[in-house]
């Protein structure tokens, strides 16, 4: 059935539909990773967004069981050059087409997705709708228009009540903005016993539980949308060594003084290089980020920037220079993308264990 | 770091001649990585032995040396230039190897010259197997089961326990030569003993096969920092079991989810941080289709022919970059040249699917094993970008130039489905089209599957195409059907085909509904970043990325994929057209496919459209970009072909007229102009039943030359010496009938000589002719040439001059002329014209610094000679010194090829010997060609009745300086007539040891064998010259090559004759009067 992707600026691209024939709104993205599609599409972080992929073969490997990031997909459409039919792995467990219907996910395929991209590249990232092709665009248009994105993302994706994976290691408290299991996986790889948190969970209440660190993760949209989050990592600071991924980096610096911008269409991909500033080493990074932390915003506070983006000069990673904490705007815990900076997660326990040696020499 | 400081002059080692398994890829890379380097202020000295590259010009390094690649002539010139560092992984195994034997020699260490990039160790490392097993063992990472062994008994032991099949690898070979995958107990000791014998160190390892496995390549690059990436990943969709060289390969990888695909890179970039490698390298690895079991198959410490093709798959330089990495950058420090933003360390990303063909010789090589293997065949390739899969492969089935423009091949038509099924599951080259049409009658993707092991997702694709050939035969006239063709990559020639009607018609169908193909950008990072690369490849897409600048440009047509008879030298004279065309204020636009080659770098037209070279994909480029004209003359055959459907599309040929051109390719015209010039050619006729031909020759007198009037390249062509052999050519050699006559002419011996000439229509100049050491009768491009003339009278230099004079001017030539002529008893005859760009163009331009390309590209765009300020005439010969130009030949890698030079070109590539005189640059040349010259050692001469008389003066010279004969018994019989001591050695089949013994134990340096086809005990003579080249023992086939072989030696060898006896008679007298009591 033909479908069409229509963008706030008028612009339509009509395809091929599959997934669900339902209609979607969101904000159109483009992701340049030539694989991984299963660990993006569940990924929270894209919480109302309608994804497009750069690479035209997608699907070539099927769902999986193994390759989720959450539940469910998380994203509200996926726009390709062509899905695959006919899947080809040993691990296949159903078609894109198939699973995406299954969760009311509409695609579309066949359009010139590197027109759009190049369109998304020059406007910045857009607000579009995938409806049917007998819709009017212009009409559409307009409804994009007027249309507020949506704020309530991390609610939506956030963990309702608190739950444990227990381990024999230190304690951490992981604060679920929309974060995706490859943060979990790590953590349960290190033996940490973690305690899964909402993302509105107080300071106080996290004290109760007696972390040995606090793990903010990633998730959706604009950090500034969850000011209660903020004032927990202020109230924490200084008092449990804090680890920020993603939005969890962009909240970090938020409670750190700092300020936070939107990006003109962001970094979706896996293949950013990441400058370590500390050992003038650089990493191939996964990324998922449409917010960035203002370079200017860190004068006057207590933030240091250990990482930047080759490419654009962004900042990819901040310490804090008086307590122990540290964040990175990349993915360390990767799937999809390259697992270059898994020893983050390393970092991040010797600092839980240098803050304990710390404190019992205190004591 | 930035860049090292302490060091100022390098040394840059070229891969020498092209050869099955190291071709143009090195040339590439050779010159970025030297423009790279003079680009940060480095004084470049280069060496390389093959004149036909563009890394040999003069202005790419700041010394070039066209010497041989021997420890001998390398450490002559490291002495001379005192370079401080040596770059030497950009040249191929050939540059590795060659430093490796430096550096064990003790020369770099003694003059202090820095191994620059990768070091030494690491290579080691990576090249011995068994060091790398053990790196491998230590890292953790699996390799498969496998010992390296060096005799025969050790490798049948290890496959007692490790069980059938197995591959075998000799240690140090290129392109994996000698190797082979034995699933039988004898094949184990044909391909083991082989590959020992061939191993330079005596090593080969036997592995457990994992064949079926998929096969993934990552091309991945190191700093000295420790940073890493990976540039590109590449999925070979033929299992492993086939060389990667020859197999059909796709990037990125299509059938890896992120979690394998993450895996084998995280694995690639452990191993090179393990290695230290600082530069490029290739890691190989097998996938398991069925689990996520994976081996590291193998790891090349170097930049190679996947790195070339990594390189135009992502627009990622890698020569270039590595080149920087050597000299002490690190990936986040040098800027990425596509983008202009962004830097080198970031991993490029795709948003197209590219493809790589092999292109195989075996449309040359009736005879040769077709079957792939472990052992690479393969001379050159193609590569073709699409948005989908079936686009991708479909162009680049096209860029083959391989008598076919779709995934069909004329052949099956015969071909029952067992006979198709058969041949599938020997893996010859064929597979993919023959895959094809089994789906096409009906066969299952399972079926397929089971016997190919190849990837269900290839095989889904292979079948989408015969569905939309379906359903364009089930809707003709259809537009989105059409649509939908065209999206997938269809021809207007395949579509007009199942539509019942014509290319012609389907085109202009297609045009008026306004279906025409977009051109997308390569920027290596999918749209990302803004990029400005002139980079392009079609598409039926919305959006088109190529804009048309208002400059007026041309057109340049490249010469595709490397094949015998068509090789380097084109890609050469093509790269040169564009420069000049830039010069000259025009926008240059280069299409071509070949991934391998410097025409196809982006950086040095104005604009690159790698696109198949058909008139179909041509037009569209021309459609949009409406240039002022098109450049055919460079490109060899394959743009020479294109230029009678372009003219009649109303495109302007530039040059030399189309007209001109038929005049000197059909025969009749031809004769007509000669006739009219007063111009002597060899008499001939045609025949059109073997009767006629019989007649005619009869009328001619033998021996006559053949060939059927229908191929090109001296194909099928022979030289027959009575009517039986001639009745037996026309029975069983061609299909002669009214539509393909044969050739008949008189077959003149004699001296051949060519020459090129540079012509605006009025006024001719002639850089040089060159002189050929073989005789009338052996293809130009296997011959020696030798520059200057040798053994020509002025009189006939000057005869040749006029005539070449007159023929430019009688044709009208624009631009450039090749003219092959024979000097049979002082008598000029013209064998051949051919109006464009030839083989010779590189050679001469670079040995008489007369810039041929360039000067013909002008005279194309229009200027005169004149204001060049080049009159009519001939360059003027050099006083001092000689220039030779040896043929390469790739027959080691070729079973059942035989090696015998005739009038079909059999040569690969070519190198140039230079010196003082003939015998010293003869003594380069051969040498740079691969031969062995050893001062001692015995000759086997088993020779035709014909040249018996001609060969015994050889031999006796031969014996004169130290060899040791040998022969078979009739040739032998006549050698002792002449008081040569000669050892007979036993025919084939007869008692040990009898030659082949001989041949295989190393007991003869050099194979003299002149019998040939036609001849009673040919099969004989073959494999007598099969054995010698599987064996490396050098096999001359010409009397003329040994001669000049045996001036060589004989300027090599010092002189052994004993001391005269005392002439005292008394002494004499009673020796005799002793002798005579004694025998009383």
């Amino acid at each position: 059935m033909k479908r069409q992707l229509v963008l706030e600026n008028g612009a339509s691209f009509i395809g091929e539909g599959f997934g669900s024939n339902s209609d979607m709104k969101g904000e159109v993205v483009f992701n340049t990773g030539m694989t991984g599609y299963q660990e993006l599409i569940t990924d929270p972080s894209y919480c109302g967004q309608i994804v497009t992929m750069t690479y035209p073969l997608i699907g070539n490997y099927g769902i999986n069981r193994s390759d989720n990031e959450s539940g469910q997909p998380s994203i509200s459409g996926l726009i390709v050059k062509e899905i695959a039919k006919k899947p080809s792995h040993w691990q296949k467990d159903k078609t894109i087409s198939e699973w995406l219907e299954e969760y009311d996910v509409p695609g579309i395929e066949g359009i010139d997705t590197r027109k759009l991209t190049k369109i998304i590249r020059e406007y910045g990232t857009l607000r579009g709708k995938i409806v049917s092709a007998d819709a009017d665009p212009n009409e559409v248009a307009e409804e994009l228009k007027k249309w507020p994105l949506p704020t309530d993302q991390i609610s939506r994706v956030s963990t309702k009540s608190v739950y444990v994976t227990p381990g024999s290691g230190p304690r951490v408290v992981l604060v679920d903005f929309g974060a995706k299991q490859g943060i979990l996986r790590e953590c349960i790889k290190r033996n940490l016993d973690v305690v899964i948190v909402p993302y509105q969970t107080t300071a106080e209440d996290i004290a109760k539980l007696h972390p040995d660190g606090v793990l903010l993760s990633n998730g959706p949209g604009d950090p500034k949308e969850v000011p209660e989050a903020v004032e927990m990592v202020r109230d924490i600071l200084g008092k449990i060594p804090v680890f920020g991924i993603c939005l969890g980096h962009q909240l970090f610096a938020l409670a750190a003084g700092a300020n936070t911008v939107k990006m003109r269409f962001g970094h979706r991909g896996v293949n950013h290089p990441v400058k370590n500033l500390r050992s003038g080493k650089f990493v191939i990074t996964s990324q998922n980020h449409g917010f960035t932390v203002e370079k200017e915003s860190l004068k006057g506070t207590d933030l240091e920037v250990t990482h930047i983006a080759i490419n654009d000069g962004t900042i990819e990673g901040l310490r804090h220079t008086k307590y122990p904490a540290f964040s990175v705007q990349y993915h360390p815990e990767a799937s999809p993308g390259p697992d270059d900076s898994q020893d983050l997660f390393d970092e991040f326990l010797s600092m839980i264990e240098t803050n304990k040696k710390e404190g019992a020499q205190l004591a | 770091m930035p860049k090292r400081t302490d060091i100022n002059k390098i040394l840059v080692i070229g891969s020498g001649p092209i050869i099955i398994g190291q071709a143009a890829e090195f040339d590439y890379s050779g010159t970025q990585a030297c423009q790279s380097l003079r680009e940060e202020g480095y004084e470049v000295v280069l060496v390389n032995s093959n004149p036909a590259t563009i890394m040999t010009d003069t202005d790419i390094a700041d010394r070039v040396y066209i010497e041989p690649l021997t420890v001998e002539f390398v450490s002559k010139i490291i002495r001379k230039e005192h370079p401080d560092g040596l770059l030497a992984t950009l040249g191929g195994q050939t540059g590795l190897n060659l430093a490796v034997q430096l550096h064990h020699t003790g020369i770099l260490d003694e003059l202090n010259v820095q191994f620059l990039g990768t070091n030494l160790d690491s290579i080691e490392k990576a090249e011995d197997r068994e060091k790398f097993r053990d790196l491998m063992i230590e890292l953790g990472e699996p390799v498969p089961p496998s010992e390296i062994v060096t005799t025969l008994e050790a490798a049948r032991n290890f496959v007692d326990n490790v069980h059938l099949p197995v591959i075998i690898r000799p240690a140090f070979t290129l392109g994996g030569t000698g190797g082979g995958i034995a699933s039988t107990a004898e094949e184990l000791d044909t391909i083991a003993e082989n590959g020992l014998k061939l191993s330079p160190v005596h090593q080969v390892l036997i592995e457990k096969s994992i064949a079926g496995f998929k096969e993934i390549e990552f091309e991945v690059m190191r700093d000295a920092n420790d940073g890493a990436i990976a540039v590109c990943h590449m999925e070979n969709i033929d299992p492993v079991g086939i060389h990667t060289g020859d197999s059909i390969v796709t990037a990125p990888c299509q059938t890896l989810s992120d979690r394998d695909l993450q895996h084998l890179r995280s694995v690639s970039l452990k191993i090179v941080r393990a290695l230290k490698i600082e530069g490029g390298c290739n890691v190989q690895l097998a996938q398991d289709p069925h689990s996520d079991r994976y081996y590291i198959i193998e790891v090349n410490p170097r930049v190679s022919r996947s790195s070339a093709l990594a390189s135009k798959a992502t627009g990622y330089p890698i020569a270039k970059v590595a080149a920087k990495i050597a000299v002490g950058y690190h990936l986040d420090e040098i800027k990425n040249a596509v983008t202009g933003t962004t830097y080198a360390s970031f991993e490029p990303t795709l948003d197209y699917v590219v493809t790589k063909i092999p292109r195989w010789p075996f449309d040359k090589f009736d005879d040769a094993k077709r079957t792939l293997g472990t052992q690479m065949k393969a001379t050159g390739e193609v590569l073709a970008i699409g948005r989908n899969f079936e686009e991708s492969i479909l162009k680049a089935v096209r860029s083959l130039e391989n008598g076919t423009l779709h995934l069909e091949l004329k052949e099956t038509a015969e071909m029952s489905m067992e006979d198709l099924f058969n041949i599938i599951k020997k893996k010859d080259d064929r597979r993919l089209f023959l895959i094809a049409e089994t789906l096409r009658r009906g066969a299952s993707i399972e079926d397929i599957w089971s016997c190919t092991q190849i990837d269900r997702f290839f095989l889904t694709k292979i079948a989408n195409i015969v569905a939309i050939e379906k359903a364009l035969e089930a809707a003709p006239k259809d537009e989105q059907v059409l649509m939908n063709a065209k999206k997938h990559g269809f021809s207007d020639w395949k579509i007009a085909q199942c539509w019942n009607s014509t290319e012609t018609e389907v085109t202009a169908w297609r045009k008026e509904r306004g279906i025409h193909p977009v051109y997308k950008m390569v920027d290596t990072c999918a749209g990302e970043f803004e990029s400005e690369t002139p980079y392009y490849y079609s598409s039926y897409e919305d959006e088109n990325e190529s804009v048309v600048s208002k400059r007026e440009s041309v057109i340049v047509l490249g010469s595709g994929p490397i094949r015998i008879g068509q090789g380097v030298e084109f890609d050469y004279a093509t790269v040169h057209a564009v420069w000049a065309i830039k010069n000259q204020g025009y926008e240059a636009i280069m299409i071509n496919n070949n991934p391998e080659t410097v025409s196809t770098d982006f950086s040095v037209s104005d604009k690159l459209y790698v696109e198949p070279l058909t008139l179909e994909d041509v037009m569209h480029v021309i459609d949009l970009e409406k240039p002022k004209g098109v450049v055919v003359q460079f490109g060899g055959q394959t743009a020479i072909n294109l230029a009678s459907g372009l003219a009649a599309h109303g495109v302007n040929i530039l040059g030399t007229t189309l007209d001109a051109m038929d005049q000197a390719e059909d025969r009749d015209r031809f004769e007509q102009l000669l006739l009219k010039l007063h111009v002597d050619h060899p008499a001939g006729d045609t025949a059109f039943s073997t009767e006629e031909a019989v007649k005619i020759a009869n009328k001619l007198d033998y021996p006559v030359l053949v060939r059927p009037s229908y191929v090109l390249g001296g194909r099928a062509m022979e030289i027959v010496y009575n009517e039986a052999s001639l009745k037996h050519y026309m029975d069983h050699a061609v299909l002669i009938n009214p539509d393909h006559p044969v050739l008949v002419d008189r077959y003149l011996v004699g001296t051949e000589i060519e020459l090129d000439a540079l012509s605006d229509g009025e006024n001719v100049y002639i850089p040089g002719i060159m002189e050929h050491i073989e005789r009338s009768g052996v293809h130009s491009g296997d011959s020696i040439a030798v520059y200057p003339t040798q053994t020509l009278s002025d009189q006939v230099k000057q005869e040749v001059v006029d005539t070449a004079i007159k023929i430019a001017r009688g044709l009208h030539v624009v631009g450039m002329l090749n003219i092959q002529f024979v000097i049979h008893q002082q008598h000029v005859y013209v064998i051949e014209v051919n109006p464009r760009a030839s083989r010779t163009v590189p050679f001469l331009s670079k040995i008489t610094g007369v810039p041929m390309a360039k000067v013909a590209t002008q005279l194309i765009l229009g200027e005169k000679l004149e204001k060049l300020g080049y009159e009519t005439g001939i360059h003027p010969e050099p006083n001092r010194g000689v220039y030779v130009k040896v043929p390469v030949f790739s027959f080691a890698k070729l079973r059942r090829v035989d090696v015998t030079l005739g009038p079909e070109m059999k040569s690969t590539g070519e190198v140039m010997g230079q010196d003082v005189t003939l015998e010293k640059a003869l003594y380069k040349g051969l040498l740079a060609s691969g031969m062995t010259i050893p001062a001692h050692g015995s000759v086997l001469f088993t020779i035709a009745d014909k040249d018996k008389e001609e060969a015994l003066a050889l031999v006796k010279r031969f014996y004169d300086i130290g060899y040791n004969i040998l022969a078979t018994e009739g040739t032998a019989a006549m050698i002792a007539e002449r008081n040569i001591p000669v050892t007979v050695v036993n025919k084939i089949g007869g008692s040990t040891p009898n030659l082949l013994d001989v041949i295989r134990h190393g007991g003869a340096q050099f194979v003299v064998n002149t019998l040939t086809k036609g001849q009673r005990p040919a099969r004989d003579g073959f494999r007598i010259r099969r054995e010698s080249v599987e064996n490396g023992v050098v096999c001359l086939t010409s009397l003329d090559t040994t001669e000049a072989l045996l001036t060589v030696l004989e300027s090599l060898a010092f002189q052994t004759e004993c001391m005269p006896q005392m002439d005292d008679r008394s002494i004499d007298r009673k020796v005799a009067n002793l002798e005579a009591g004694v025998s009383r």
